[in-house]
């Protein structure tokens, strides 16, 4: 399927096939952590998506230089390099991000989507190849952090992205914004996501069936 | 000096326990929690990396990185430590305990992506600002990060060992009944946050 008909498929399918989050279940840490509130989850997407793409594409250039024994160490030493620059640009431009965002900056490094695609994307596949992944994966995990914090943040504090949403009226769930409600809320979107693709699968399967 | 050293462990194992409280480590938390037994496993070797790691990271930063102005390099050179360490262990486990080996599985590498152990090294240059005393605390801290983690991986399998038997709705099953019942684990350990000092 990634021979011939595909940059735009490639893209596509980290976006929504494969999307890190909600169906390989990579990089639960800063998932969980850092969705309290909007910004931080785009901040946070964002970062991850920039740490990714740069990371991809040197990995694909060098992809047949780097020995096969040392690879994970070397991918990694890539990575940390990444981050360290996307670290000092955050903490020079946006020092407020930063400061909320705290030590899950540093905790890119071990973000198991960026490993995992470099060990199972880049290092098999040509350089624009890789950067698209790395964007479709960027993107659909940045979308995925945007969802769950949305949930979080308009529960929890009656906020969306830092505005007022309700009136004085409104009585938030904080336990939406504190650790348990990151479990939940990830949680329940799963569930509701699961229902969903059931429905899809079970009209797919109507459908074939009335076409024999 | 004691009861500060208590204050920490007590902090790190309850009160902001890695997985439960700062979501560190999610990965083995959910990967390795199916049976008590390698739960067990997991986070003995977690323990041991982690106090490893705080002990050799805390020396990289202050007779390395300091000395020679070279801070930034931080991420990398812990990266760094965390994975030749692990490597080590996994060497060791594979020589002396095989049945743990075989058991741990793919996990075992994985310790050197699991944000837990490099988030205990980060923390540790963080939190204990300057050197005095703060070898003994990054030591302490270490351990007893270590110790949390174990006991959330170990309190969640045995949760996680019922559930295999119990009736679950279709849409449920797998990742979602897991995670509501990490919340709900998340809930209990958030009671302990009226511990402070």
């Amino acid at each position: 399927m990634n021979n011939n008909n595909g940059y735009l498929k490639t893209f596509i399918n980290g976006l929504i096939n494969e999307n890190p989050t909600f169906v390989l279940f990579l990089g639960m840490c800063p998932t969980l952590a850092v969705t309290t509130g909007v910004i931080n989850g785009v901040g946070m997407g964002l970062s991850t998506m920039a740490v990714l793409v740069c990371s991809n594409v040197v990995i694909s250039l060098l992809r047949k230089f780097i020995p096969d024994k040392i690879r994970i160490a070397s991918f990694i030493v890539i990575i940390a390099g990444f981050v360290t620059i996307v670290q000092m640009l955050l903490n020079a431009y946006v020092p407020a991000l930063s400061s909320s965002l705290g030590i899950y900056i540093p905790l890119i490094v071990v973000n198991c989507i960026i490993l995992g695609r470099a060990e199972a994307f880049a290092s098999k596949n040509s350089i624009g190849r890789s950067a698209l992944d790395g964007l479709g994966m960027g993107l659909g995990f940045t979308c995925a952090l945007v969802i769950i914090a949305a949930v979080r943040e308009i529960l929890g504090a009656g906020t969306f992205a830092g505005i007022q949403l309700f009136g004085s009226g409104f009585q938030p769930v904080s336990i939406m914004i504190l650790p348990p409600g990151a479990f939940l809320t990830l949680g329940i979107l799963l569930a509701v996501i699961n229902i969903i693709s059931g429905r899809i699968k079970n009209k797919r399967n109507n459908s074939e069936k009335e076409g024999i | 000096m004691v009861a500060d050293l208590l204050i920490i462990a007590i902090g790190a194992i309850l009160i902001n326990n890695f997985v439960l409280v700062q979501f560190l480590g999610i990965c083995p938390f959910l990967g390795v929690s199916k049976k008590v037994d390698t739960s067990v496993g997991m986070g003995f070797a977690v323990i041991f990396v982690m106090a490893c790691a705080s002990i050799i990271t805390w020396c990289v930063q202050y007779y390395l990185l300091v000395p020679f102005n070279l801070e930034y390099l931080q991420t990398i050179a812990f990266i760094l430590v965390i994975a030749v360490l692990v490597q080590f262990v996994e060497m060791f486990l594979k020589k002396s305990i095989p049945s743990l080996y075989s058991a741990l599985g793919v996990y075992l590498p994985l310790i050197t992506t699991n944000c837990a152990v490099l988030g205990v090294a980060i923390q540790n240059i963080t939190k204990f600002g300057g050197m005095e005393m703060s070898f003994l605390r990054s030591l302490v801290y270490g351990v007893s990060a270590g110790i949390g983690f174990t006991i959330a991986i170990v309190l969640f399998a045995g949760v996680r060992e019922r559930l295999e038997s119990s009736d679950v709705p279709e849409f449920l099953k797998g990742m979602p009944i897991t995670l509501v019942t990490a919340a709900l684990l998340s809930i209990a350990f958030l009671g302990f946050s009226g511990l402070s000092f």
